[in-house]
């Protein structure tokens, strides 16, 4: 799937690995279900490629939140554009969490959501093969006003509280 | 006379008419936000047009900017922030009237208008018309936070304790396109008053808050959580008896992020927070809410009273004049004009400000649809609230609209101009108040037509006198269990059903959407649109011939219990 980053098209050099599948080799990085990271996690954490966990709409940031320091990336499923729980999901990794690697939204979304998904604390997004992805690059920019606080900025209610400085009484 | 203060005038318009309105003043931020929101959504509908979306994933972006699909058109929801218009977006909503509909508009229960004969191609030009006026479609439809409605009376309620409208513009800027809840498990609909007397059903929303006042002055919120109508109706239940001012976006962030984690997403019917709080139970619900909330960087969320002050800088204040208390030329032409003494008695409200008055304009003319207005109206109304009430509008959710700052000297005139336009009828709150959905008429999830059944009822109910003598009795029709029109909180509530092809009704008595809330209990088997007709004449009949002094149709309903009804109405069955 091509993925996006920033905006911009890049290269993935992450392998999603079934539950079945044998390992690589090891710098080559693999993003792996919440069952092998905890049947495998002793094969699988500290490999060179770094580690990815692939964590379904259902499942909750708490069932990974005392190996966070093992993840490279944490790949959060939207099974429908419309199933919004990763939005959560991500700001709660960033927010309560503190994670700060890479987080990716796999599965089905729009251009229309990219925004959104950055401002949730999400920094890649696989996009459907065969789509523009000038679409996504745009979407970045179209709407330059947040009013709200959100993981990505503003950190602050300034956008409240741009009124408070400003007298208006005629 | 002169103004009692140096009342508040903010970006005086060309026409120099509306700027006293007390709506939020646009400021050059929103109205770049507003320009930028449009253009996405322009891009949005080419991109579909092309086929590059398809209407699966067009479907939520329309909805979040308002444009249903419905049996006939499209049908674009305009949103009205809390209710309150200025008389310049009332004649912008005339133009687009009759430029791009059919020469006519629908105010809702939400407090929004609706245009229900629209184009597609057409959207973007209608946004653009909108912006022109500092308004927009922006989530009156979708799984977003909806636009949050109020009590139609804000600012100059008799009874107000602390002004909703501010608080309601937080909460209004807040939730505009919130990147962690527009695809929420469903919608969500937040409702805020500041009086004793609920004008604002904050019972049925998923969230409703009652701002007031702590022992020591300082401005909190009772919420309440999980109320709602639909095919599972519910009164929402308390979550915080007094929710600290600055603690409000916080909470509410806690309140959404507890839902949008938890609340079911494998069937519509029950993805509403209603649901989840009824499943969890109020208390398992508030531990996850507090919890969350305890783990929050509070401070990042702070409503800190410096924001307050500045959105309140936004809202114009009106210039009263310095006015006796009572009026002479009132009181005379009360004693002068029995129909217009009726009016002022069902339309007209007591106004804080002495010798003002809040007047009321039923959009319920006998046999007339309820809410709809035409553009020729929409004109008249607006040249009134230009010359009566500092150029504003508000609209109820009652599907009524109210002038706020009205001399009680121009009442006379006021009723007179409404009457010659059709909307100077004495029924604010009476049998023929009727809320309805629009129904199979226009909607594809009707069972049964709402619009026609409204419009017999007020024709049989036509009689004043009658009226009169009833009181208060609010009739709410749905054309559907999702409950539009409210129908479980009507003292008679109608549900249109589809008995086996054939359109029927359901009447449900007791229910209320004021300060407690009470969820009407059905009377018996539906009945054809005929039958509902003499059935409501029964209901009424058995009211007027057991009521005891002074009871409204709900108390007598409450002291002799539903049998009575029950018997009288099928009793030729």
């Amino acid at each position: 799937m091509p993925l996006i980053d920033s905006g911009k098209l890049v290269d993935d050099a992450w392998v999603r690995l079934g539950d079945d599948d044998a390992l690589p080799a090891a710098d080559v990085p693999v993003i792996v279900s919440l069952a092998r990271f905890h049947k495998d996690r002793a094969s699988l954490v500290g490999r060179n490629g770094g580690l990815g966990i692939f964590l379904a709409s259902s499942q909750h940031p708490k069932d990974i939140a005392d190996h966070l320091a093992d993840f490279a990336l944490v790949a959060l499923d939207f099974p429908k554009f419309r199933d919004g729980r990763g939005f959560t999901i991500a700001r709660e990794l960033r927010e309560h969490l503190g994670y700060r690697g890479i987080i990716r939204a796999v599965g089905h979304t729009l251009p229309d959501q990219y925004l959104a998904l950055v401002r949730c604390g999400v920094t890649q997004v696989e996009i459907p093969e065969g789509r523009d992805p000038a679409l996504w690059a745009h979407a970045l920019a179209e709407i330059s006003t947040a009013y709200q606080v959100s993981v990505a900025g503003p950190l602050s209610m300034a956008r409240l509280a741009r009124h408070k400085k400003t007298e208006h009484a005629a | 006379m002169s103004p009692t203060a140096a009342a508040r005038q903010i970006d005086p318009p060309a026409n120099g008419l509306s700027s006293h309105a007390g709506i939020y003043h646009y400021d050059q931020v929103d109205r770049d936000f507003l320009k930028e929101r449009v253009e996405q959504f322009r891009r949005q509908v080419a991109r579909r047009l092309a086929g590059e979306l398809t209407e699966d994933e067009f479907k939520p972006l329309r909805l979040m900017n308002g444009l249903y699909l419905q049996l006939h058109a499209y049908m674009l929801r305009i949103a009205v922030p809390y209710g309150i218009l200025t008389s310049r977006q009332v004649r912008q909503f005339g133009r687009i009237a009759r430029q791009y509909d059919k020469g006519f508009g629908h105010f809702t229960t939400r407090q929004n208008l609706q245009f229900n004969w629209i184009k597609l191609v057409d959207v973007p030009a209608i946004l653009d018309l909108l912006a022109e006026v500092d308004m927009h479609a922006i989530q009156t439809s979708g799984n977003c936070i909806r636009n949050v409605t109020s009590d139609q009376f804000a600012g100059v309620a008799s009874d107000e304790v602390v002004d909703p409208r501010h608080y309601a513009e937080v909460l209004r800027q807040w939730s505009t396109l919130h990147p962690e809840f527009s695809f929420l498990p469903r919608k969500f609909k937040i409702a805020i008053t500041g009086s004793s007397a609920d004008r604002a059903a904050i019972c049925i929303h998923d969230v409703g808050l009652i701002a007031k006042r702590g022992a020591d002055g300082t401005v909190g919120f009772e919420v309440y959580v999980g109320g709602g109508l639909g095919r599972t109706p519910f009164i929402a239940k308390k979550l915080r008896d007094f929710l600290p001012e600055d603690e409000l976006i916080a909470y509410l962030e806690a309140v959404l992020r507890v839902y949008n984690a938890y609340g079911r997403r494998d069937n519509i019917y029950k993805a509403r927070i209603k649901i989840l709080v009824h499943e969890l139970g109020i208390d398992a619900f508030r531990d996850e809410v507090e919890a969350e909330f305890a783990r929050m960087p509070v401070a990042q969320y702070r409503l800190e009273p410096a924001i307050l002050d500045g959105i309140r800088t936004r809202f114009a204040s009106q210039p009263y004049e310095a006015l006796e208390p009572i009026s002479g030329i009132l009181a005379r032409a009360r004693l002068e004009d029995q129909a217009f003494n009726r009016w002022v008695r069902t339309n007209v409200a007591v106004h804080r400000q002495p010798g003002y008055a809040i007047a009321t304009i039923t959009l319920k003319p006998a046999g007339g649809i309820p809410g709809d207005v035409s553009a020729d109206q929409m004109d008249v109304i607006a040249d009134l609230a230009d010359r009566y009430s500092f150029g504003e509008i508000r609209v109820t959710h009652e599907q009524n609209l109210v002038l706020a700052h009205v001399r009680q000297d121009d009442l006379p005139a006021l009723w007179k101009a409404l009457a010659d336009i059709g909307f100077g009828e004495a029924n604010s709150g009476l049998i023929t108040d009727i809320i309805a959905c629009p129904g199979l008429d226009y909607c594809a999830l009707a069972n049964a037509r709402s619009i026609p059944l409204a419009q017999r009822i007020s024709e049989r109910f036509a009689d004043l006198d009658r009226q009169h003598d009833i009181g208060e009795l609010k009739i709410k029709i749905s054309g559907c269990i999702n409950a539009c029109g409210h129908h479980h909180v009507g003292h008679i509530g109608i549900l249109g059903v589809d008995k086996k092809g054939v359109e029927a009704y359901q009447l449900t008595l007791g229910g209320s959407a004021a300060e407690a809330g009470a969820i009407g209990d059905i009377l018996g088997p539906a009945l054809s649109a005929d039958e509902t007709l003499d059935a409501i004449d029964a209901v009424v009949g058995v009211y007027l011939d057991q009521r005891q002094d002074g009871e409204r149709f709900l108390d007598t309903l409450a002291r002799i219990g539903h049998t009575p009804f029950k018997d009288k109405v099928y009793a030729a069955h």
